[in-house]
Parts: C-alpha cells; sequence; structure tokens
C-alpha cells in the first residue's frame, strides 16, 4: 500500500484527536471514570511501547538493559527529555564499543 | 482577553519563540532517531518529511512506521494512533480548560496542531489564559525542526556506520522513559501501572497466540485492558485530571 495513505490516516487521527477537545469541550468532563481512564492510558501506551522493544531493539540486549536501568533512573531524578534521551544512546554506544572489543 | 493590544501579542510571540527553541532541539535529536528507523521501513525522504510535519507525534510516528514495516491494513493502523496518540485527546481536554471561553474558532485550530508533550506543558506552565500568540511562537521554533529531523535521519542513516544507526535508535525510548518516569515517581498509581505494563508487555511476547498478533493490536489490548482496570481500582480525584 502507498506509505502517503498511511501518513494521511494518521495525520487526520492525530489532528482529530488534537483538535475535537479543545473545539467543542466548553466546561469540565464530569464522568470520573472517563477521567480516570483519560489520565492512566499515556503512561500505560508509552510503557507497553518501551519493554521489552528497547532492549530488543538496542545493538545488543545488555547495553538494551543497562540504557533502560540508567534512562528511568536519569528520569527519575528529573533529567530532560533530550538528556535522557541522549544519555540512553550514549552509554549503548561505548557499551557496544567496549563488548565488540572484548569479542 | 479578546482583544490584544499590539505590543502584547509580539511580546508573547517572542517569549514563545525563546521558550520553543530547546523544546526544536530535542525534537531535532529525536525525530532524527525516527528517520532512521523510517528508512528502514521504506520511507523515502519526502515521506519522512510529510509525516513528521503532518503528525508532530513521537510515540504515534513510532507506531506508525512500525504498522508500515509490518503492512498493517489502514484501518488497524488508525486504531494505533488512536491510542498512542490518545494522551493528546487528555491533554486537549485539559487545555480545553485554560482557554479564554471566548477565543477565535480558527486559533484553537492551529493551536490544536501543536498539542505535544512538551508545547502542551509549556502551555499549561505560561500564566494566565493561554496566549495564542505564545504558543504561535513556540510553534515557530520547535516544529520545523522536527519536521526536518526524519528526512535528515533517512539521508544520514545511508551514511553513519551501522553501530551509530542501531545506537540512535534507542533515543525514542529514552524520550519515552522522560515522558513517564517523572509522573511515576509522583504517583504510586501510575507507577504500578508502568510496572504492569512493563510485564504484561514482556510475558505478551512470549505467551503463545498472542505473541504472533501484530505489535500495534497488543498496544491497543494492554492499554485498553490496565487503563480500566486502574480506573476501576483507584479512579482520579479531581485535581488530578486537572493535570
Amino acid at each position: 500500500m502507498n506509505i502517503y495513505a498511511y501518513i494521511l490516516v494518521m495525520a487526520a487521527v492525530s489532528y482529530l484527536l488534537r483538535v475535537l477537545p479543545l473545539t467543542l469541550i466548553r466546561r469540565p468532563i464530569k464522568n470520573r471514570f472517563i477521567r480516570s481512564f483519560l489520565y492512566y492510558v499515556p503512561y500505560v501506551t508509552l510503557a507497553v511501547m518501551t519493554f521489552p522493544a528497547m532492549v530488543n531493539e538496542a545493538a545488543s540486549p545488555l547495553s538494551g538493559i543497562i540504557a533502560l536501568i540508567a534512562g528511568i533512573l536519569l528520569a527519575w531524578i528529573g533529567a530532560n527529555m533530550f538528556t535522557v534521551a541522549i544519555s540512553c544512546c550514549g552509554i549503548v554506544f561505548i557499551l557496544e564499543l567496549i563488548l565488540t572489543h572484548l569479542s | 482577553m479578546a482583544v490584544y493590544e499590539r505590543g502584547r501579542n509580539k511580546r508573547e510571540y517572542i517569549h514563545g519563540l525563546r521558550d520553543g527553541f530547546p523544546i526544536g532541539l530535542g525534537y531535532l535529536a529525536v525525530s532524527f532517531s525516527l528517520g532512521i528507523t523510517a528508512k528502514y521501513a521504506g520511507f523515502s525522504v519526502t515521506q519522512g518529511f510529510w509525516l513528521s510535519l503532518l503528525n508532530v507525534a513521537s510515540a504515534g510516528e513510532y507506531a506508525g512506521i512500525a504498522q508500515v514495516s509490518a503492512g498493517a491494513t489502514l484501518l488497524e493502523t488508525a486504531l494505533v494512533i488512536l491510542v498512542t496518540n490518545a494522551r493528546y485527546l487528555l491533554m486537549s481536554a485539559s487545555l480545553s480548560q485554560h482557554v479564554a471561553a471566548d477565543m477565535k474558532a480558527y486559533h484553537r485550530f492551529f493551536i490544536s496542531f501543536g498539542v505535544t508533550d512538551e508545547l502542551f506543558g509549556i502551555g499549561i506552565a505560561h500564566p494566565g489564559y493561554l496566549c495564542p500568540a505564545y504558543m504561535y511562537g513556540a510553534f515557530t521554533t520547535s516544529i520545523p525542526l522536527w519536521a526536518i529531523g526524519t528526512p535528515l535521519g533517512i539521508i544520514a542513516g545511508n551514511l553513519l556506520p551501522e553501530l551509530l544507526v542501531r545506537t540512535l535508535s534507542v533515543a525514542i525510548f529514552g524520550m519515552f522513559l522522560a515522558i513517564i518516569i517523572p509522573p511515576a515517581r509522583r504517583d504510586l498509581a501510575i507507577r504500578v501501572c508502568v510496572i504492569v505494563s512493563f510485564f504484561a508487555s514482556y510475558f505478551w511476547n512470549m505467551a503463545p497466540f498472542l505473541k504472533d498478533l501484530s505489535a500495534g493490536t497488543k498496544t491497543i489490548i494492554l492499554t485498553v485492558v490496565i487503563a480500566a482496570v486502574a480506573s476501576v481500582v483507584r479512579p482520579v480525584e479531581d485535581e488530578e485530571a486537572a493535570e
């Protein structure tokens, strides 16, 4: 299938999600289940996408798991998005250089 | 709030330019790594540009690229984007509580386009009612960098050594961690959700039958089930949902 078809579908869904609440909601959402569900969804989705994919897709499982732990610790102590992302890359890169050298 | 004096708009716009720039630098790095992933899924440089310009979504684009790689249907792709970008629905709903009631419709349409984790974050943190000029300033110094990062990644992915490329593909996960971990530290319920999600996702990949389903389907099912259970077990208080 044409990649542009995917891009257009993705863009349409992304934009609808962003534009509908801001244009339609003029008062606070009352339903407690919906509010709770919306509150938890982002964290669950990203967590599901992060593990074990991060470990499987790193250059090797060992560097992946160490980068995962380091990323969690850095984010825990309040490092910003850029720092966490670049540090994870740096850790994988250095570990892979060492591992390649040893083998 | 309906009538802005000209000087104020200009001031707000410049303030936005300044706050958006560091976000833009982070975007450039992550978008670049996304381009490397997109290259393997068969995206051309032009397609990478349109993908990032039109979506402006890290997790959503990453999930979408995976759908393209897997040859998924458009319907399934739409569902996956719905789930991975569902947080924007929440952020947009939250923003709706922060804008002046009489804000023009076209401002609402344009601001919506740039509802991302970071731009939403600075918009909400900016004191008072959300000012469109401030948001447009922040968009100006961040979204173009996001849009060019992906095509640059697709170009450079061919030139960089393989180790460096595989290293950079970890960046997107680092970004995800930076989004989920600080709230998990603050809120025990989110912490439990994240840990449960990690384990559920891990065991899903080993379970017979389940492991053969696509990554997108897995994300949808696990998200709906875990978030629904969490909502029943521990519904949020009023002030949390407003965050």
